[in-house]
């Protein structure tokens, strides 16, 4: 407990070092250029913030809005929590009833299908309609249905992907089907349903946008959407970037959640999450 | 009564453990894998089984198992134990990547239900036998081919079989390591009295492990010859290299070539 002091000053801590590393670095210098163009841009040719307000402006109305900007933000991260997590429990259930037999994967698979390639603003309006007393269910829903398919997909892939040997070894040994479905065919889905769940993070936000978006809801429940659906009709631009801005930083923020997740999961035994010296 | 115990526990001693009769195995497309391949065991023997591949080698071991069923012929366990204990290492070493070596070794006993504590020992017991001892707690990539083999060959014998059936296991490994493994392998069968079927395509492996080579033939894969090779046996590294050795490889490959270019001739 005493001794990690003692080499403190000699390496710097290794999140340092990491955020010091040429892949942060590169990136965040590349933006920074990008930023400070767009800063310049702006100024000089004078354009009106109605049109198009530069970073800076972007940033303070960030600051000055936020009492209006962070409750919708919450609001909206709420949809797209709920529906993530309903999601990965209804798409690993569906998932692990198809990998069953191959009959009711062929039976149902289609209809799996069928929700993903619905348009989500066409069925929107259906679903906030039938679920009009329930706002927040109804925006869940929605978000749910573009976020179920992904993860429903990669697992059926991965229960369906184990190492025949392994396959056999078991069948040898007289497991019994649940044996087979928790230590062989689950283990080895894990990957797969892994970067399912990374595509589903990210769809359940935007789903969850493109529900409100719909909806329009306001007062109380009213999420990020409805903030930059409200600022477009007042020309108030900084603040359509600024709720923008929000939504983009939380998907990048849930992306790189759900990738430390699947590393952390992963780091022992999978390559995806492994690191390799040659 | 007295009379009749004598002959019968010699009888006992040659009576073959596992006995296949006429056993032909077509496949849904139509292609025959094997026909009428005859096959009688004897308890606590290697038996090689060599041939080019395509020859049915592992289906033998497939049917056997269990793993797959013949289409025609007969199977018998005999020895009056029914069928015995068995356990099967594939041509690769099929570890769960997820899971520890122990984890690994410890997998047939799980699926048995055999209670934790039992089951560490008899898994120590086989990590011990294969000289794994220190690489417990370690995933199976960090291991090189011939140790994840052992592995493999431990998870095998950690339920304690009679009968151990082994597919091409070397296959993939250097000469070296395949050399070592050999020797241990032969150690393990003497001390554990096992019955071992051993598929492989190298003549010298056949020879060099077993107490009798079956050599096999493909299109359609049966029996061309059966060779016992009568050297004492756990062998020793310097038998490579006996004439007697280099006698018995040679009446191997002799009749592999003889059997293929039948094959060959059959084809034209």
């Amino acid at each position: 407990m005493l001794s990690p002091a003692l080499d403190q000053p000699k390496s710097q801590p290794k999140w340092v070092r990491s955020l010091l590393s040429p892949d942060v670095l590169a990136p965040i210098i590349v933006g920074l250029v990008l930023l400070a163009a767009w800063e310049l841009a702006v100024r000089l040719t004078d354009t009106p913030h109605y049109i198009l307000p530069g970073p800076i402006l972007i940033l303070q109305t960030l600051a000055t809005d936020w009492p209006t900007l962070f409750p919708s933000w919450f609001v909206t991260m709420k949809i797209a929590f709920t529906a993530l997590v309903a999601a990965t429990l209804s798409g690993l259930f569906v998932a692990i009833l198809f990998a069953q037999s191959k009959w009711i994967e062929r039976s149902f698979f289609p209809y799996a299908v069928l929700l993903q390639t619905t348009p989500i603003v066409a069925v929107a309006p259906l679903i906030i309609i039938w679920l009009r007393n329930n706002t927040f269910a109804a925006l869940v829903v929605c978000a749910w249905i573009v976020a179920f398919f992904p993860i429903v997909s990669n697992t059926v892939l991965g229960l369906n992907s184990v190492d025949p040997s392994l396959a056999n070894l078991f069948k040898l040994n007289k497991a019994n089907r649940w044996q087979t479905l928790w230590h062989l065919r689950l283990p080895t889905s894990l990957p797969y349903f892994l970067a399912g769940l990374r595509i589903s993070g990210g769809l359940a936000l935007i789903g969850a946008v493109v529900a409100e978006f719909v909806a329009g809801t306001g007062g109380t429940q009213s999420g990020l959407a409805y903030q930059i659906l409200m600022a477009g009709y007042n020309l108030q631009i900084p603040r359509m970037f600024a709720a923008l801005l929000l939504i983009t930083v939380s998907g990048i923020a849930i992306f790189a959640l759900l990738s430390a997740l699947s590393n952390y999961l992963l780091k022992d035994w999978h390559a995806s999450a492994m690191k390799h010296e040659n | 009564m007295i009379v009749s115990t004598l002959p019968n526990a010699i009888a006992m001693q040659t009576q073959p453990i596992l006995t296949l009769e006429h056993v032909g195995k077509t496949y849904a497309n139509g292609t025959v894998a094997l026909q009428d391949f005859n096959l009688a065991v004897a308890p606590g023997t290697i038996t090689s089984l060599v041939g080019p591949s395509g020859c049915g080698k592992s289906t033998v071991l497939k049917i056997i198992s269990g793993l797959g069923d013949l289409s025609t012929g007969r199977l018998a366990w005999g020895g009056g134990i029914g069928q015995p204990k068995l356990a099967y290492v594939f041509q690769e070493a099929a570890l769960m990547p997820w899971a520890t070596v122990i984890d690994n070794i410890r997998l047939p006993l799980k699926l048995a239900g055999v209670p934790k504590r039992e089951a560490l020992e008899l898994v120590s017991e086989a990590i011990a036998q294969v000289d794994l001892q220190g690489f417990e707690r370690v995933y199976p990539r960090e291991l090189s081919g011939g140790m994840q083999m052992r592995a493999s060959i431990a998870r095998a014998l950690v339920t304690r079989p009679n009968v151990l059936l082994m597919d091409e296991p070397f296959g993939a490994l250097d000469e070296m390591t395949r050399g070592k493994l050999n020797q241990d392998l032969l150690q393990l069968q003497h001390q554990r009295n096992l019955t071992i079927l051993f598929v492989t395509h190298s003549i010298y492996e056949a020879v060099y492990l077993a107490h009798r080579v079956v050599v096999m033939a493909s299109k359609p894969g049966r029996v061309v010859a059966e060779i016992a090779i009568d050297s004492p046996h756990p062998r020793e590294p310097d038998y490579r290299t006996s004439a007697q050795f280099n006698r018995y490889c040679r009446d191997v490959s002799h009749s592999l070539s003889a059997a293929m270019g039948e094959s060959l001739a059959l084809a034209l």
